[in-house]
């Protein structure tokens, strides 16, 4: 099957008014020992047969909708309504390009300002793009407008060590290169005041995560206290953040940030095994011309009719090529919508309740575990929906067992990332999780502190 | 036609989901972090759906009409990617859960940069990239990173030809390299005379040559095996951007002409949607001496013939969180599976015949500056028409959205005045071309006999010309209070 309508005779006639005999015959161009190379790829199937292998493929997969999930870590599974996939799905959305003919498409242009004014009020920012390809990218991003702004003067980029350990990893290829001096991972863990040392006259910004990559909740006033330090080290505050955070806490234009960004998945986008989900990057309307990625403006046609269009694009590689602030051209346009849909449904009170039902379950489950033998709930301070469990065996067999044994997919092993924290688990609990979900989350750990079986599996990897 | 803005419709007390009673014991929240008020709109659940319904019908797509757009490869995004992409095992799966309970997704992964790589003929592939661009900053981290491990870290600049997309200059910028412009020749072809200086000059510099092939002028380089040899020769690698690679699949391998590196458009040539600007998928090949250096993880086999992931030994890092755009790689390998050999090879006939056609057809009535050469799947014509001085290609762009063609892609590449860039994509009938082909004659027509028809177009599109200088000026960016205006 190939979507093509042609036919032979269509293929005959068109021929003849191109005035070759063959349709070979247009590949003359193409080097003759090169041309027409074999494919060795596997024969074609129909729509139906497709469809079967697929659906044996999405078989193997162990999915939420079989297992309950405590897994977070910068993916998250909060509830979708219905009206956002049935809307996505619409052709008139989906098999858009770009908006660059403004005139016959009003229909993207005006759903993403809608998105840039929600992303606006959730952030407490003035400005926002119509997003970057993720959450890791967006703080990619951030950093490199930071750095520009210094030109060349400002070349250390201080990250917190809580940042997520794969949005450091990301800033770090992005500027791989560049000369630049990335400090402040070795700070201690949750201390937001020892990342002010690092910040000074050669400093283009300092990251924060908030909540961290650890679940933990700085208060506005430490957040604050921390943005006037960089502040008055000339540096850029950026500040990385859960959406769904903000339906409950204050936001961090509130608190001194001058870039927001972050991880627009958990806004009404599907987990889909890592993507696509999308990057929201907020900023300040006097930083809003050194930013990267596409924004859509109001303004008026000919007949003074109010409408929107791509605009500030002088910004982008299309118009200044070598001088863009970034390469980025196509960027998560259809996950943004997905977000605006989202945002729009849950509305001023289901975004508050979403985030409150998060706050309760957590608190719920880290209570429960904390009581548990062998488990140590390490939530220094606030925390969100995320917090950091110390387990009596190694986390890879807990999960292991979790899954197997109770249908339970685990939390993140941090060891991994951060060698201090052997044997830690980043649980997550959100809206999805029912009290009998926790409750049976917190049975089987008991269960497994006390597992033999899992002390043999041990044993065993250790003799390994 | 037009639909108010959604805090237009809100309302105090309105809501558009039910969610459930809370089933725990509430705990104290901190009193001084919560916020004090959440300013987004208050609608019902009919008010979300009527409104963008109501604003999807303000769209053109490829759903509704046909989508000329040069470089865009707008060609039709098949229902069953969608279905695919949904199947609960792939769409509420965690990025982050173990291997081996998302075998499925995993294999899926592994087929796909084995199917890539051999329509390409690359030995290695990345899906990890997010887009067009993404894939190509992963290109010149790579070669980068493989000539400075060499000990060539003098190597900093790129050759970029005029006819590029602006992501490449862009994206050697990014990189903190230095762009050097190489000129087209009198037919089209990266100028030779030029490059052999340019690598004689700088060779020891180079990191190497970015080349779009078939280029933006929808042109095969005649000399595409000798400008690679150029290249090579002065220690430099070559770049393919893949933008265009729907003209060539079963007609050549760019990694058989040489090339070191391309990156993939799986929302162009394997037919995954644009979505409005996005998600893509830029998916990168490398030869077999750069496999070590792609970002990662990537999925390996591993000798309990179990799929795992694995950071090649001098990647150059992750240049995204987790492994890339998962539900846009399922759709192209879905759109893959379902042509084979033979069918990849009947897209690209089927799509550089359709555009000669045209070319065929127009040729008479625009200047087409290379319409000597047959194009492959796209072409460049000039909004320049005799006995019709002001007119130009905006003009002839807006009056064509009277007629429901979404307009080709207009004043790219910079190289050609006036330009209209067109491409039909293999998935459009003869009957689709010719009805556009006509308009165009029509329009052509119109312009000399009454060109204020063009100058005030479109006339039947949601809104008329839109005033963008203003919207720069203004930078009314959002709604509501501290949105400037």
């Amino acid at each position: 099957m190939n979507y093509i309508p042609n036919t032979d005779a269509d293929r005959a006639d068109m021929l003849a008014v191109i005035g070759v005999p063959s349709v070979a015959d247009l590949f003359h161009d193409v080097p003759e020992k090169q041309r027409f190379p074999e494919l060795d790829l596997p024969p074609a199937l129909s729509e139906m047969e497709v469809l079967q292998e697929l659906q044996a493929l999405a078989d193997e997969n162990d999915d939420l909708n079989h297992v309950s999930c405590f897994l977070g870590a910068g993916a998250y599974n909060h509830f979708v309504p219905s009206v956002v996939d049935s809307l996505i799905r619409r052709g008139e959305f989906y098999s858009a390009y770009t908006p660059y003919q403004a005139e016959i498409s009003q229909g993207t242009l005006q759903a993403h300002f809608e998105y840039q004014s929600m992303i606006c009020a959730l952030t407490g920012m003035e400005t926002s793009n119509v997003s970057h390809y993720d959450g890791a990218t967006a703080t990619a991003e951030a950093v490199i407008m930071a750095l520009q702004v210094g030109r060349g003067k400002r070349s250390k980029v201080v990250l917190s060590p809580t940042l997520h350990p794969q949005y450091r990893a990301v800033v770090r290829t992005y500027t791989q290169g560049m000369g630049i001096q990335i400090a402040g991972e070795d700070a201690p863990l949750g201390d937001l005041a020892a990342l002010a040392g690092p910040a000074g006259a050669d400093s283009a910004c300092v990251v924060v995560q908030n909540p961290d990559f650890l679940g933990r909740l700085y208060t506005p006033a430490e957040m604050q206290g921390l943005a006037d330090k960089v502040h008055a080290a000339g540096a850029f505050f950026i500040v990385v953040t859960d959406p769904v955070s903000l339906g409950l806490f204050v936001p961090p234009g509130q608190y001194g940030a001058d870039v927001v960004c972050g991880e627009g998945q958990p806004m009404g986008n599907a987990l889909s095994f890592g993507g696509p989900y999308l990057g929201f990057f907020a900023t300040k309307l006097s930083e809003v011309r050194k930013s990267s990625g596409r924004i859509v403006g109001q303004t008026v046609d000919t007949d003074g009719k109010r409408g929107f269009v791509l605009t500030l694009s002088t910004r982008e590689q299309h118009i200044r090529r070598e001088k863009a602030s970034s390469n980025i051209c196509s960027n998560q346009a259809l996950n943004a919508l997905a977000a605006a849909m989202y945002l729009a449904a849950m509305g001023k009170y289901g975004l508050r309740t979403v985030a409150e039902l998060s706050y309760h379950k957590a608190h719920y489950a880290a209570g429960l575990i904390a009581a548990l033998d062998g488990y140590e709930v390490k939530a220094a301070g606030l925390f969100f929906k995320e917090f950091v469990v110390r387990c009596p065996k190694p986390v890879a067999l807990i999960n292991q067992a979790l899954l197997d044994e109770f249908g339970i997919l685990g939390g993140y092993d941090l060891g991994s990332d951060y060698p201090e924290l052997k044997d830690h688990m980043l649980l997550c609990v959100t809206e999805m999780n029912s009290r009998a979900e926790i409750k049976q989350l917190v049975d089987a750990l008991e269960e497994l502190a006390g597992s033999d079986d899992l002390a043999a599996l041990d044993g065993e990897e250790a003799a390994q | 036609m037009s639909e108010p803005l959604i805090y237009e419709i809100s309302r105090a007390g309105r809501r558009a989901v039910s969610l459930p009673a809370c089933d725990v014991p509430e705990a104290p929240f901190p009193a001084d972090a919560v916020r004090a008020d959440l300013p987004l709109p208050e609608v019902s659940e009919i008010d979300v759906v009527r409104h963008y319904t109501r604003l999807s019908q303000l769209n053109h797509s490829i759903d509704t009409g046909f989508y000329p757009l040069g470089s865009c490869t707008m060609k039709y995004n098949p229902k069953v990617n969608e279905v695919a992409a949904r199947l609960p095992g792939f769409a509420s799966l965690h990025p982050l859960q173990d291997a081996l309970s998302a075998q499925g997704a995993m294999a899926l992964i592994h087929s796909l940069q084995e199917l890539l790589a051999e329509i390409a003929g690359f030995s290695a592939v990345t899906l990890q990239p997010a887009a067009g661009a993404h894939g190509e900053l992963t290109g010149v981290l790579i070669m980068r990173k493989y000539l400075y491990d060499r000990g060539e870290t003098q190597r900093d600049i790129i050759l970029v030809p005029d006819s590029a997309h602006g992501t490449n200059p862009a994206t050697t910028s990014m990189s903190g390299l230095k762009v050097m412009v190489v000129p087209s020749d009198a037919r089209g072809n990266v100028n030779l005379e030029i490059l052999r200086s340019l690598t004689a000059k700088h060779g020891p510099h180079l990191i190497g040559l970015m080349l779009t092939n078939p280029n933006t002028l929808g042109l095969f380089d005649e000399n595409v095996e000798e400008v690679v040899r150029l290249v090579h020769e002065a220690g430099g690698l070559v770049y393919g951007d893949g933008a265009n690679f729907n003209a060539i699949l079963g007609i050549a391998k760019p990694g058989l002409l040489g090339f070191d590196v391309m990156h993939y458009n799986l929302h162009k040539t394997f037919s995954t949607p644009h979505g409005g600007g996005g998600p893509g998928s830029g998916a990168v090949g490398v030869a077999a001496f750069l496999a070590d250096y792609l970002p990662g993880p990537i999925v390996v086999r591993d000798e309990d013939d179990e799929y795992a992931w694995q950071m090649p030994a001098k990647s150059i890092g992750r240049v995204k969180a987790f492994w890339g755009n998962f539900a846009v790689l399922v759709r192209a390998y879905t759109y893959i599976r379902m042509h084979g050999a033979e069918g990849l090879r009947q897209v690209s006939e089927n799509a550089v015949l359709n555009a000669n056609y045209l070319q065929a057809r127009l040729r008479d009535v625009y200047p087409i500056p290379h319409s000597d050469r047959t194009c492959m799947h796209e072409f460049v014509a000039q909004g320049k028409l005799e006995g019709a001085p002001g007119i130009n290609t905006m003009d002839i762009a807006k009056r064509l959205m009277d007629f429901d063609f979404h307009p080709p892609t207009v004043y790219f590449p910079l190289i050609v005045a006036e330009a209209l860039m067109v491409e039909p994509t293999e998935t459009e009938s003869k009957e689709t071309l010719d009805a556009f082909a006509d308009t165009l004659i029509r329009i052509a027509e119109e312009a000399r006999t009454d060109p204020e028809l063009l100058k005030t177009a479109p006339h039947h599109a949601p809104v008329k010309r839109l005033d963008e200088v203003k919207a720069a000026k203004d930078m009314v960016l959002c709604y509501g209070p501290g949105c400037g205006g």
